[in-house]
């Protein structure tokens, strides 16, 4: 079962809408045409559901950690194995669809932002695939922090450009995104990395994405004959946390959870702590909650993640918090770089720095939680990516 | 009728073209921005389009962007700029324009956006990141307060010109080029046809921004449109009298200033004596 949600207006609740300038309304028009159609074209859907089978490997497994569970103590925790997709995270759920559309509506060049560089991976690989030229636009701040990603995705043939506005991070790289795509958008296709950016971009990723949440329907109902009673995953943009909560929006019974980065705690100015401490405004196309000073200037973000360091979030999250069907806590780095070594330890699995926040949020909870109560954890990326970052940070002790 | 209209109908009566520069207010402090003001007003400015800086402004170009960055730096904010516009305003013929981008019209209040624009005396503005389908809140604050919300058309912009055209007040704003704000080597070929497009739907008067940056160009918008708006070129030169400064070197300061003021007269010279169309 889906929601109404959009609106005709783009409109999620209050929240949403089109908010850029007039040269990018009529693609935008047009990208809503073409989804529409294309979503109900059997060839379409036959193409995507082979590339997200064959080639990036799902359905990914429901996994129970029985470590982490018995080491915690209370609720029975599942981790929805998204890091084990071809290039170890959920992005190339959306990557692939949002690719396949490109090729069909004969655009032969895509663009796209990326933060930690997971979404520019995965737009620079279905490039790779579809035979599409990619260019990435990437804070200069993330590339020095992530440069293994921005190797990765030159081999693939993509182009990278630094982002060298603002705060150099993902938020500036949306900027020239949506500045070169404003130059070019006649012949050239945005592929957004999440459920951000104006109507149709937030119900389009939030589509792709919802395959994560329809598989952990089918998964637990056979493994434990029963929907799960929390459903956790972390949100900078919230594409994958949207894509495991969608399918149960209508399930009251099932406990939505987003965690966000608050960085070195929300009483300080270093976090991305969006819902928690931000105001509705518009930030990249979208009315949504985002941080910003009393003048609207909206202000810089902080996360250890590179793929949550973003100060506003989807808007249809913001229509959720706003309407209590989900809830959205804070979790430091501190407390996500915990989470990041215990999963480690405990189950043998290095969780990316942003799905450590989910993990995090788990540890706290767990324990005060029944055993027959069931949480499902969205690990949405692999650590791979973030192992050198926390080298860094910890030092090369043994721990 | 208002100011901008009064304004476009004179220069009609005298066969002249709107000179429209852009500035950001507080690049580089507001003392200078007022200066460029009233300077501009007497080297025959029509409108002056004062920018309100802002964080993330997604239709701007680097020169642009770099100019809020400096304003920001500097600390002008929202009241600064409305304080900035009720001191010039009695000192100026030509009318004033804010251009904003929405965020900080919505933390301000939208309703009270316009309220204290019209009450500092700006005749209109400009949000480029509110097109039609979100603007209608904005439209009818703008309409009760006496500001005129002027529109952007883009050269895309297509079967949308008609509704864009009926929503217009004050001008129309037409996007030369599509792309972010910055000087561009040569004037799209297409312009004329769009002019005539947007003039099939509205009596109002049409100026054309986006990548204006010499006489020339001038002169050859001037042959097809109302208006001319010149927002990067003009904000280059004052991105000199900024380095200027930063470097502690007055005198050269004094010396950009003077080159920006006499290239904005020479932007209004081939707009004074309009040519027909050709």
């Amino acid at each position: 079962m889906t929601t109404a949600y959009p609106d005709n207006k783009g409109r999620f609740g209050k929240f949403g809408g089109k908010f850029v300038p007039e040269t990018l309304m009529n693609a935008l028009e047009q990208l809503e045409r073409d989804y529409n159609h294309y979503i109900e074209d059997p060839d379409f859907q036959k193409q995507l559901q082979y590339y997200l089978n064959v080639y990036s490997g799902r359905p990914t497994s429901l996994y129970y950690a029985k470590n982490l569970t018995e080491h915690l103590g209370g609720a029975k925790i599942y981790l929805k194995r998204e890091d084990l997709n071809h290039t170890g995270a959920h992005k190339i759920n959306n990557t692939i669809g949002q690719g396949l559309l490109a090729k069909m509506t004969g655009k032969k060049r895509v663009i796209a932002e990326t933060g930690a560089g997971q979404h520019g991976v995965a737009t620079a690989t279905v490039s790779a695939l579809l035979g599409l030229e990619c260019t990435v636009f990437m804070g200069e701040e993330d590339i020095a922090r992530q440069e293994l990603n921005v190797f990765r995705m030159r081999l693939m043939g993509a182009e990278v450009v630094p982002a060298k506005s603002g705060t150099r991070t993902l938020k500036d790289a949306t900027n020239e995104a949506i500045r070169h795509w404003v130059e070019h958008v006649e012949d050239t296709f945005y592929i957004i990395g999440s459920v951000v950016g104006p109507h149709p971009y937030p119900m389009i990723v939030r589509d792709f994405q919802r395959i994560i949440g329809d598989e952990v329907r089918e998964q637990i109902v056979e493994l434990e004959g029963k929907l799960p009673d929390s459903i956790i995953a972390c949100v900078g943009g919230g594409s994958n946390a949207m894509g495991i909560f969608y399918p149960f929006l209508h399930d009251e019974s099932v406990q939505l959870i987003g965690v966000e980065a608050s960085g070195k705690g929300v009483d300080t100015d270093e976090h991305a702590a969006t819902i928690s401490k931000g105001l509705p405004g518009v930030i990249h196309g979208s009315l949504t909650y985002l941080l910003q000073d009393e003048y609207g200037q909206i202000q810089p973000a902080h996360s250890i993640s590179a793929g949550l360091d973003y100060p506003g979030i989807g808007p249809e999250h913001a229509h959720l918090a706003d309407t209590g069907r989900a809830q959205y806590v804070p979790i430091t780095d501190n407390e996500a770089l915990e989470a990041f070594q215990l999963l480690s330890r405990l189950e043998g699995i290095i969780p990316a720095l942003e799905s450590s926040h989910a993990i995090a949020h788990t540890m706290q909870v767990a324990p005060t939680l029944p055993s027959d109560h069931v949480i499902v954890v969205s690990l949405s990326g692999r650590g791979d990516k973030d192992v050198h970052q926390v080298l860094d940070i910890l030092g090369g002790a043994d721990r | 009728m208002s100011r901008i209209g009064a304004i476009f109908q004179e220069l009609k009566a005298k066969n002249e073209k709107a000179f429209i520069p852009f500035l950001t207010a507080g690049d580089p402090s507001l003392e200078i921005t007022e200066r460029l003001i009233l300077e501009l007003d007497a080297k025959g400015a029509d409108i002056i389009e004062i920018g309100i800086p802002y964080s993330d402004p997604l239709a701007d170009g680097p020169t642009i962007q770099a100019a809020a960055v400096r304003a920001l730096a500097g600390g002008t904010r929202m009241p600064d700029v409305f304080a900035l516009v009720r001191r010039v305003r009695p000192q100026v013929k030509a009318a004033l324009v804010l251009f904003t981008y929405v965020n900080p019209v919505f933390q301000w209040g939208i309703d009270r956006f316009f309220e204290t624009a019209k009450e500092v005396g700006a005749d209109g503005a400009i949000i480029p990141d509110l097109p039609i389908e979100e603007s209608g809140e904005a439209a009818a604050a703008a309409a009760k307060h006496g500001v005129d919300l002027i529109p952007l058309l883009a050269p895309n912009s297509r079967e949308r010109i008609a509704k864009i055209c009926e929503e217009a007040q004050g001008f129309v704003y037409v996007v030369a080029a599509l792309g972010v704000t910055g000087v561009r080597d040569t004037v799209s070929e297409d312009l004329p046809q769009l002019i005539a497009s947007v003039k099939e739907h509205t009596d109002l008067p049409v100026a054309v921004g986006f990548g204006v940056g010499r006489p020339e160009q001038a002169a050859q918008i001037g042959r097809h449109a109302d208006g001319v708006i010149v927002g990067s070129a003009i904000v280059k030169g004052i991105g000199g009298i900024a380095d200027a400064l930063a470097a502690g070197d007055s005198a050269l300061a004094e010396q950009k200033e003077r080159e920006l003021i006499d290239f904005a007269a020479s932007l209004k010279e081939p707009l004074r004596s309009a040519e027909a169309p050709l």
